[in-house]
């Protein structure tokens, strides 16, 4: 008995271990690739935004397929810490000098932020059953866009200044800098975003987000999903842990935007739409609902992916749309379930018959 | 007088996010879930109303005959072949469908009709009144609005509480199994409120596009999630909730963007939905719903 | 008080002896009412549980025995009545106060965390028995690895009751039925209650499991020392396990007692053969 235990035990581990594994490769892999010169500079622009939507996925993963509530406004997260890490990036930039520190210090207040309006978002919508996390925090991410599509912010003699106006209402006086210009978004960025870094974001990630699923609070999570009466029957505190799993996904959102952001000269709330929020879905739906590893290569894969065939780029949202369809009717229908596999146990067994005195697979 | 004008064009917005908010709380109410599409499905009558008068110059009103046609029909096929297998699934897997479902008809609209915004001609041809010697002017168009909203109103009111299908309706939506001992074919139900909710975002389509002519792909997906925070304001699933949530709705948003701040028109109106329910999760004339156990 | 002067542990008295029917009754509930809509779900429901009694509560189909249990526990807030736990008032107390209290259930309908080993769903019974906070866990602190490796021996020692203990890795949705009753049982325990519901334990077994059931049941009273309510319809492991027992029918008690009392009384009888008349 004890053994098996400790085989699971080693087992988890194990696979763990691979998603770690997985990703300190592939940094390895592109450094080499890069190291002898055959990196596109595409792809090379691509790797940030790649780490970032990693980090997206992961961080949506924890809603979706551990706390199993679905958020259609993670991009507001992704904004809110994306402009307050520029925010903070700009302020800060005399007075810490090294930029692998100061964007340490953007990422982590990025994250702070989010995980504050996480709080913010979560506890109207996590007391009430059913599908209102969705509306909210669809809500939500419109009304971030919206505020920020309005904001102007700028720093000067007399500190960080914010209007909701024009630029003009910000006095800055001499020598001042204006960080976010209303509709035109933050100007002038320092890009200090590198992929060592991004890479460095998706390994924290996985460890904030695999310890927590495997520890007291992350089995408190799961049980609330599977079975809210049941949770609460052996007491346990559903808004809680539904609020402490969503703050952790905003706050890791938030800071896969700080990453985001400081990747580029200037970045628009625009770009935080709706849209994105799907995208982020696609990953999580695609790799596969609660499974972490899957969200990683999922959003690498469709990242790289529509870069490569952009003769696909027309039916590529089209394309996404279908896959959430197809994914969700064949993974919940028990007709269709089945169809599927007696169609793959078909496929196995001509793959088996051909390797004559293989051991057949279980289907 | 300006701020009776703000008045009467609140109540045609209103009236328009009454007819989408509707069809969000009768789907909500019968099938308990949110159906994401409805709002693409407005931008689907949108379009046929277009093509109708645009190109193959039908009159007004068989292009919205020509509209609730299609709208209908493409409702019950979402309904037959992307929900109805996910009956038993959790509401997590419903909710991603509908979502695909929605952005599914915006790409394909995308493709077909493609992202250039077509000016649609109100469907209204009538002069607009003048009011207080023209001190006030009163768009046909949303006095139109208004009527239909009323009607359809006092139409559905009538439909659920007296016939047959109504009856069969409340009896789903109270306990599914239930209505099915009782020799009432849920599937049918469910499918005849898909209809029914299809056929009024089309109307709610050819209102919208003819008061505000500009139509794109994306046409529906803002005015569907402001319908549905409409119902959600009003009580989600309570048909006369809908109609003071979405007349609130549509005030609240044209005062907003008078009196305070264009830019900010759209978040006012969602922090609305943020703070009712704060206060009042089951809306202004919702009832809990409890749970078996 | 006359209407709880024939309470389910008193005529018992003869069952255990060695009982204190001096010390305060683990659960005294008096005149409990609910009403949904116009329906008077349970009307005026009064009884006493002994600190180690076995109680049954018995009825036909829709008397309101699972809405009592819903009640005790909170998951709907009664319309009247009081609810004493230890001898303290449970008013205004949630579901998971109640569960902090010492009230544990298990479900008509199997609630277990389906999709989670079955391990977990005994770690996750443990909640507050074994604490660390979020950060900890995050962290890997060392509590985390003390309280998991004690979570771990508990959750094990507790599966041992139903000699589980091998099943311990299995997805619990994947058990066989009898297993995952037995498992929501397990889970019921690790919160260690002092009173412990049963909704229908026995339901889709057959004799020799509601057999082996039966001497689970009290083997779980000795071991723990605590009070047991259940709901059941197998009449042989009621009357056989059962020190009192309450009838309900139409939502209100139409008799308390012993076994042996309630099998002799014309108001159960009737009860129970008008309700075979119409099955």
């Amino acid at each position: 008995m004890q053994m098996k235990l400790k085989l699971t035990g080693t087992k988890r581990t194990r696979s763990n271990a691979i998603t770690y594994g997985i990703v300190v490769l592939a940094f390895l892999l592109v450094q080499i690739v890069d190291g002898t010169g055959n990196l596109t500079s595409s792809l090379r622009g691509q790797l940030v935004p790649i780490c970032a939507y990693i980090v997206m996925a992961i961080s949506l993963n924890l809603t979706v397929g551990i706390l199993g509530e679905l958020s259609l406004g993670h991009a507001g997260f992704m904004s809110l810490g994306a402009f307050s890490g520029v925010i903070v990036s700009v302020s800060l930039q005399e007075s810490i000098v090294s930029d692998p520190v100061r964007l340490l210090v953007s990422l982590v207040i990025g994250a702070v932020i989010a995980g504050l309006f996480g709080i913010v978002v979560g506890v109207p919508a996590l007391r009430l059953r059913g599908d209102y996390l969705a509306i909210v925090t669809l809500a939500f991410g419109e009304i971030i866009k919206n505020v920020i599509n309005t904001l102007h912010v700028g720093i000067g003699r007399n500190g960080l200044r914010i209007s909701m106006t024009d630029q003009a209402s910000l006095n800055l006086g001499e020598g001042g800098t204006v960080i976010i210009q209303g509709p035109i978004g933050a100007v002038g960025i320092n890009k200090t975003s590198t992929f060592t870094a991004g890479i460095i974001l998706i390994l924290v990630t996985l460890f904030i987000v695999l310890n927590l699923v495997h520890s007291r609070s992350g089995r408190a999570i799961m049980a609330v999903r599977d079975n809210r009466i049941a949770a609460e029957s052996v007491g346990i505190s559903v808004t809680r842990y539904k609020l402490t799993a969503f703050i952790i996904s905003a706050a890791l959102a938030g800071a896969a935007g700080a990453l985001y952001a400081l990747n580029y000269s200037t970045v628009v709330a625009r770009k935080f739409d709706f849209n994105t929020s799907i995208l982020v879905l696609v990953f999580v739906v695609l790799g596969g609902i609660g499974n972490i590893r899957g969200s990683i290569i999922a959003a690498t894969v469709l990242t790289v992916l529509p870069e490569m065939l952009r003769a696909f780029n027309d039916y590529r949202m089209l394309a996404y749309a279908i896959i959430l369809i197809i994914v969700m009717l064949t993974s919940n229908n028990d007709q269709l379930k089945q169809l599927i596999q007696r169609a793959t146990s078909i496929f196995r067994r001509n793959k088996d018959s051909r390797r004559k005195g293989e051991e057949s697979t279980h289907a | 007088m300006t701020f009776l004008s703000y008045l009467i064009s609140g109540l045609s917005l209103g009236s328009v996010y009454a007819i989408i908010a509707l069809g969000y709380t009768m789907v909500y109410g019968i099938a308990k879930m949110l159906n994401f599409a409805h709002g693409d499905v407005i931008m689907v009558g949108g379009y046929m109303s277009f093509i109708a008068t645009a190109h193959l110059g039908w009159p007004p009103l068989a292009s919205v005959l020509l509209a609730m046609v299609v709208c209908t029909a493409l409702g019950i096929v979402i309904e037959r072949f992307a929900y109805k297998p996910l009956r038993a699934a959790p509401s997590l897997a419903v909710l991603i469908t509908a979502i695909g479902v929605s952005y599914f008809l915006q790409n394909a609209a995308l493709l077909i009709w493609s992202s250039n915004p077509k000016s649609f001609t109100s469907i209204v041809r009538l002069p607009s009144l003048k009011l207080f010697d023209g001190e006030l002017t009163v768009s046909s168009v949303a006095i139109v609005t208004i009527i239909s909203c009323i009607i359809i109103i006092i139409a559905l009111t009538f439909v659920i509480g007296k016939t047959k299908i109504g009856k069969a309706m409340r009896a789903v939506s109270e306990d599914k199994e239930a209505a099915q001992l009782m020799g009432i074919s849920v599937n049918q139900t469910i499918s005849v409120t898909f209809a029914i909710g299809s056929a009024l975002a089309a109307i709610a389509g050819v209102l919208l596009c003819s008061a505000y002519p500009i139509l794109m792909p994306t046409t529906g997906s803002m005015p569907g999630i402001k319908a549905f925070t409409a119902a959600v304001f009003g009580g989600i699933g309570s048909i006369p909730g809908a109609f003071w949530g979405g007349l609130l709705l549509g005030m609240i948003e044209i005062f907003g963007k008078a009196y305070i701040s264009t830019e900010l028109s759209d978040a006012i109106v969602f922090s609305i939905l943020i703070i009712v329910l704060l206060v009042k999760p089951t809306g202004l004339m919702g009832k809990k719903i409890s749970e078996k156990v | 008080m006359p209407s709880t002067s024939k309470m389910v542990p008193v005529p018992s008295r003869a069952i255990i002896p060695e009982r204190d029917l001096n010390a305060t009754p683990i659960l005294e509930v008096s005149h409990l009412s609910v009403h949904f809509g116009g329906l008077n779900a349970v009307e005026d429901f009064s009884i006493i549980v002994g600190r180690t009694e076995i109680a049954g509560l018995i009825g036909p189909n829709g008397a309101g025995k699972t809405t009592v249990f819903n009640l005790l526990t909170k998951v709907y807030q009664p319309t009247r009545g009081a609810i004493l736990l230890d001898g303290n008032d449970t008013a205004g107390m949630n579901t998971v106060q109640i569960s902090q209290a010492g009230i544990a259930r298990t479900f008509q309908n199997i609630r277990l965390f389906q999709s989670l080993s079955v391990a977990d769903n005994v770690k996750i019974g443990l909640h507050n028995q074994v604490k660390y906070s979020t950060m900890s866990g995050i962290l890997r602190l060392p509590s985390f690895w003390r309280s998991e490796r004690r979570a771990h021996d508990e959750a094990m020692e507790l599966l041992s009751i139903f000699n589980m203990q091998h099943m311990a890795n299995y997805k619990a949705g994947s058990l066989p039925y009898g297993a995952q009753r037995r498992l929501e049982i397990v889970r019921a325990l690790a919160t260690r209650p002092s009173l412990l519901l049963l909704d229908e334990p026995a339901a889709g077994m057959n004799p020799s499991e509601t057999e082996e059931l039966m001497a689970n049941i009290i083997k779980i009273r000795d071991m723990f020392q605590i009070a047991i309510m259940l709901i059941e319809h197998d009449m042989r492991l009621v009357m056989g396990i059962c020190e009192g027992i309450a009838v309900l029918n139409y939502g209100k008690i139409i008799a308390k007692g012993t076994p042996e009392e309630i099998q002799a009384d014309p108001a159960v009888i009737e009860a129970y053969l008008g309700q075979k008349k119409e099955a």
